[in-house]
């Protein structure tokens, strides 16, 4: 079976045309691969976007039917049921107002829906204001990512000149030092790691003295996957940032919530519980190389106005992206390899 | 949980349209069929899925008669849960390990899934329960520490670890591992794989090979429960990919809906096999239907409670009840001390609230002595009294009332608390003049269904 993604059945639209693939790598051997990764954030999303070009492309009056497929695409896409009726909503009646029958003009409208609604999180991190150390503390339920993409992030800063400090926050884990020490290595980035089973905080406190002695510029700062109902653990995380602050006033100065772009509506309470423990402050989406269309991030958009800093695209280094509005909703809408 | 309605909240309006009819019709089921719709959606059940649903519901609801102790819209709610109980399949299956040992598992899944953890928990649970020697190993080449991940937890749970390196290919890894496993006698080998995207053409050839080379008498598919819509797709791939024999569900400790066993269960056919409820290596369960139905329906247990209300009323006592508030004779004491029993035949407060959706916490509220004595008391006042006056609370003068609360050990507080709270009951039931003890439950159940039952 070579390709499991190719046969089709009515439920799974065909992923075969992407631009660029991602395949995997070690971090070790990722580097060489880099620079073939040009078509990076289209060549993945293109794959979640068949779906809505081929509806709308095929698509010659504007009817019941057809809204309601656009209503079923955005549902699948983990939209969510309030956020798609609001666009669905909105298109109505922009269609009404203007009385247009042209699937062309429909796409354009959608397009400038969904760019609305993103908007809001399109704010990159901007480290220049903050007084070095710059404490970045990485949050998120289990195996989301947070590890890996703090990898990439610190490779990126790196790559801008900035000197970077990493703590391994995360004691719980089995080997989720050594995961943090792999990326370390690979990218010649300190990391501050105390034994596992440690107290998170201690580490990170220590992390933060180190890097203030050192005139480091960035700490970024790995903390335990935890399911954000568990009390005690987001006990735990409440006091990794009250401790933080002992050292820093202003710290941490950014609070990333790293979410999977396959999770479901369940990313809403994941976004409520830890604003409400740590103060999330922008979200990184990861793993928009799957199939996963990411649609969740529409409803937090539409629900908490939060900045997105950064998507993941593949397993690279250089696969984690600033987030552009346009771009993600391009990407999502196939406006490249549709027309 | 207060972040989920329940179902039978969200169900409220539309259920009141069914209210009252005898019979379940396509007109009156309309919207709230759409509102099982919206309910499963944004439990994650995939879209595909919730259209086969819907429709299936639709199919059994039609022209069904409304049984007289449950009003229509119970009624279809238990439909919708019997539905997807049977959806989900109807029996937990476990794993089949009898083959000529090593039996060999194979563990796949998306990265972050949870596979490493669930390898471990497996290892810890057939060691434990079914005597089994295990030996673990990975063949993930790829992820950073993720052998290690494995030999640590090995270590913790006490299976045998067979160590392996990223410059080895997996196939070289299974084949050694598998000599070991015969010469110490292991009864199963656990084969933990790195994490892969199901469009990862690469990868999924690696995984079709590992599977051919280990020739696993179990393939799980681990899986999120907290994913979205993707889940068909996944889903779908891997078990194109890979004859796959059970599927393993984690985070399921996480407030997610899990919507997303559904949507597996029903695109691959493959049972659920297990489910990890927590961090640590003995947070592994057998995997039960129906729990995971009533959780995607945000429901609580509701509809065992609402057998039990069915089997465990006495219908005698109802009638004689129905029969004396219709004749125009009031409501005594010696009826509310019935009702009080039959609610503590039902498991008292506590039991009752165990049931309930969202109510975890006010169980073990109910089950500090305060509480939980209430009934007991009101109880002991009644025993504390003559029959004349309890059939005749007005007669209640001070000195009876000293009597009484001296005989029961109770305050003249709790007497009057209990006298007011009874006159209020009997306010109810001339209201619901002629219905009787039925129509209480109904109402007991209305106050239920949307928040705390007011006593």
């Amino acid at each position: 079976m070579n390709n499991p993604s190719g046969k089709e059945t009515p439920l799974v639209r065909p992923t075969k045309s992407f631009l660029d693939r991602f395949r995997r790598a070690s971090p070790a051997s990722s580097e060489k691969r880099e620079n073939t990764k040009a078509a990076g954030l289209r060549g993945a999303l293109s794959r979640t976007s068949q779906g809505l070009a081929n509806l709308l492309l095929g698509a010659k009056v504007i009817d019941e039917a057809l809204l309601e497929s656009l209503e079923t695409t955005l549902l699948q896409a983990d939209v969510g049921v309030p956020t798609t009726d609001t666009i669905i909503r909105q298109l109505t009646t922009a269609l009404d107002r203007r009385e247009l029958r042209d699937a062309e003009v429909l796409r354009a409208e959608l397009r400038q829906i969904l760019i609305d609604l993103l908007s809001v999180c399109e704010e990159p991190l901007d480290l220049e204001s903050i007084p070095a150390p710059a404490v970045i503390l990485v949050v998120g339920v289990n195996g989301v990512g947070k590890t890996t993409t703090i990898g990439k992030l610190a490779a990126r800063l790196k790559g801008q000149d900035r000197s970077v400090l990493l703590a391994a926050g995360d004691t719980f884990r089995a080997a989720a030092v050594e995961q943090l020490q792999a990326w370390g290595q690979l990218h010649d980035i300190p990391v501050v790691a105390q034994h596992g089973g440690a107290d998170s905080a201690s580490v990170i406190y220590d992390a933060l003295q180190s890097a203030q002695a050192k005139g480091v510029d960035v700490v970024i700062a790995d903390t335990a996957g935890r399911l954000h109902n568990k009390n005690n653990l987001m006990d735990e995380l409440a006091k990794v940032a009250r401790v933080a602050a002992k050292r820093d006033s202003t710290a941490p100065h950014e609070v990333l919530l790293v979410l999977d772009a396959a999770t479901g509506q369940n990313a809403l309470a994941q976004m409520e519980q830890f604003s409400n423990t740590v103060g999330v402050t922008g979200i990184v989406l990861t793993k928009l190389d799957g199939t996963a269309k990411g649609g969740v991030i529409f409803s937090l958009a539409d629900k908490y106005r939060i900045p997105v800093r950064y998507i993941g695209v593949g397993e690279a280094s250089c696969d984690l992206r600033p987030f552009e509005a346009e771009a993600f909703v391009d990407a999502l809408l196939g406006a490249g390899d549709a027309l | 949980m207060a972040m989920f309605e329940n179902l039978s909240d969200r169900l409220g309006a539309s259920l009141k349209k069914i209210s009252g009819r005898a019979s379940l019709s396509e007109a009156n089921i309309k919207d709230t069929l759409r509102e099982v719709r919206m309910a499963l959606l944004e439990a994650d059940v995939s879209l595909p899925v919730v259209k086969d649903f819907v429709e299936q519901v639709k199919q059994r609801a039609l022209g069904r008669e409304v049984k007289s102790s449950l009003n229509p819209g119970q009624q279809f709610l238990k439909i919708v849960e019997t539905e997807l109980t049977a959806m989900m399949g109807t029996e937990n299956q476990s794993l089949n390990l009898a083959v000529q040992p090593p039996a060999v598992i194979l563990v796949a899944g998306l990265q972050g899934a949870g596979k490493t953890t669930s390898v471990a928990k497996l290892a810890r649970y057939l060691q434990e329960r079914e005597k089994k020697k295990v030996m673990v190993v990975s063949v993930d080449i790829y992820r950073p520490a993720a052998i290690q991940q494995l030999e640590t937890l090995a270590v913790d749970v006490g299976a045998v670890f067979f160590p392996s390196e990223v410059t080895q290919t997996p196939r070289a890894i299974i084949d050694r591992a598998m000599q070991a496993a015969k010469k110490q006698f292991v009864d199963v080998l656990i084969i933990d794989t790195a994490g892969r995207l199901h469009v990862d053409d690469q990868m999924m050839t690696e995984i079709v090979d590992v599977h051919k080379v280990a020739n696993p008498v179990e393939t799980l598919f681990v899986i999120d429960a907290m994913i979205g819509q993707d889940a068909v797709n996944t889903a779908q791939a891997f078990d194109r990919a890979l004859p796959l024999t059970g599927i393993l569900l984690t985070k399921v400790d996480g407030d997610a809906r899990g919507g997303a066993a559904l949507s597996v269960r029903h695109v691959t056919g493959k049972p659920i096999k297990f489910i990890g409820v927590g961090e640590k290596t003995d947070a592994l369960e057998l995997f039960y239907p129906e729990r995971i139905a009533s959780r995607i329906l945000g429901m609580g247990d509701v509809l065992s409670l609402i057998e039990e209300v069915e089997r465990k009323v006495d219908k005698e006592k109802a009638q004689k009840l129905a029969v004396k508030v219709s004749r125009g004779r009031g409501f005594d004491l010696e009826d509310l001390r019935d009702q009080l029993r039959q609610m503590q035949d039902m498991g008292g407060m506590s039991g009752l609230m165990d049931k309930l959706p969202g109510m975890g916490n006010m169980s073990q509220l109910a089950q500090q002595p305060g509480v939980t004595n209430q009934f007991g008391r009101m109880e002991v006042i009644i025993g504390s009294m003559t029959p004349s006056e309890r059939r005749n609370p007005d007669s209640l003068n001070g000195s009876r009332k000293r009597r009484i609360t001296q005989g029961s050990g109770t305050t003249i507080q709790d007497l009057n608390r209990l006298l007011k709270q009874h006159k209020q009951m009997g306010k109810m039931m001339k209201k619901m003049k002629g219905k009787g003890m039925r129509n209480m439950m109904r109402g007991l159940m209305g106050n239920v269904n949307s928040g705390m039952p007011r006593l």
